[in-house]
């Protein structure tokens, strides 16, 4: 089962406005724990991608230097009322994440 | 022909089966996508290195790229960068920060139905320039700002 990832479209004159946010660590591998002295290995999310309808848009890679829990905002054309936007990624663990919103 | 009816059977429902556990997310579709990670330009430890693996050496200042940031960050782990490429034909976008551990931060393919545009926050190590190419028409470009960090992002 996929993680949810928090999403917002806002339609304006044919533009969406997509804001994702997704609650993830983003675990450089470089940080120590405070307490233990030991190294917190790397957990980072590093592939992102959108979909308008099903369709593929934007796909992205993400290294350990994405701020810890994401926030990516896009934008889409030529999208309308009753469009879905998908949104999925996946860290470097395999744990996936998912998350869709509908165009109003 | 009696045993090619069977054999088409059997393929059919192996294929059908695939489908099935595909859409279920029985395999996993993000192990197969882990192949298209750029490791080597993600893990490179100096710009020109990051920008020579992830494609983009060479490039050629613009100001077309459009790029905002603040001028001084005081927490270097959240540093807000948005990018509009006014690039014809841009087709990806990647975000450097030049003095990180791994300069290279994240890259963005757009496909038709997506503007050149993105805005994310990002990780920085110490004030350094924050570094932006684009790819268009098969050439590379690049623009940069520099950004006084006065808490670095990345510990160590």
């Amino acid at each position: 089962m996929a993680q949810p990832i928090m999403m917002r479209a806002k339609l304006d004159n044919g533009i969406a406005d997509v804001k994702i946010l997704i609650h993830h660590p983003m675990d450089t591998g470089l940080m120590k724990d405070p307490a233990t002295h030991q190294l917190i290995p790397a957990h980072f999310i590093n592939l992102v991608t959108a979909s308008l309808n099903g369709k593929p848009v934007m796909q992205a890679q993400w290294g350990i230097g994405i701020s810890k829990n994401p926030y990516l905002e896009l934008k889409l054309t030529g999208a309308k009322a009753g469009d879905t936007i998908s949104v999925s990624a996946v860290d470097n663990l395999g744990t996936q994440f998912a998350g869709q919103t509908t165009l109003s | 022909m009696r045993q090619d009816r069977r054999a088409f059977l059997t393929q059919g429902s192996r294929l059908a089966l695939l489908g099935g556990m595909i859409a279920t997310g029985f395999l996993n579709i993000g192990r197969a996508l882990a192949a298209d990670w750029n490791s080597a330009a993600f893990t490179a430890k100096n710009m020109a290195d990051a920008m020579a693996k992830s494609g983009y050496a060479g490039a050629a200042h613009s100001n077309d790229i459009l790029l905002k940031v603040p001028d001084i960050a005081e927490n270097g782990a959240v540093v807000p960068v948005e990018v509009t490429s006014h690039i014809p034909g841009t087709t990806s976008i990647a975000i450097f920060s030049q003095d990180n551990p791994n300069p290279l931060v994240a890259e963005f393919q757009f496909l038709p139905g997506a503007m050149p545009f993105v805005s994310t926050r990002i990780k920085m190590a110490k004030t350094s320039q924050v570094q932006v190419a684009v790819k268009a028409g098969g050439k590379v470009y690049i623009n940069a700002k520099s950004v006084k960090v006065t808490a670095g992002g990345c510990g160590g």
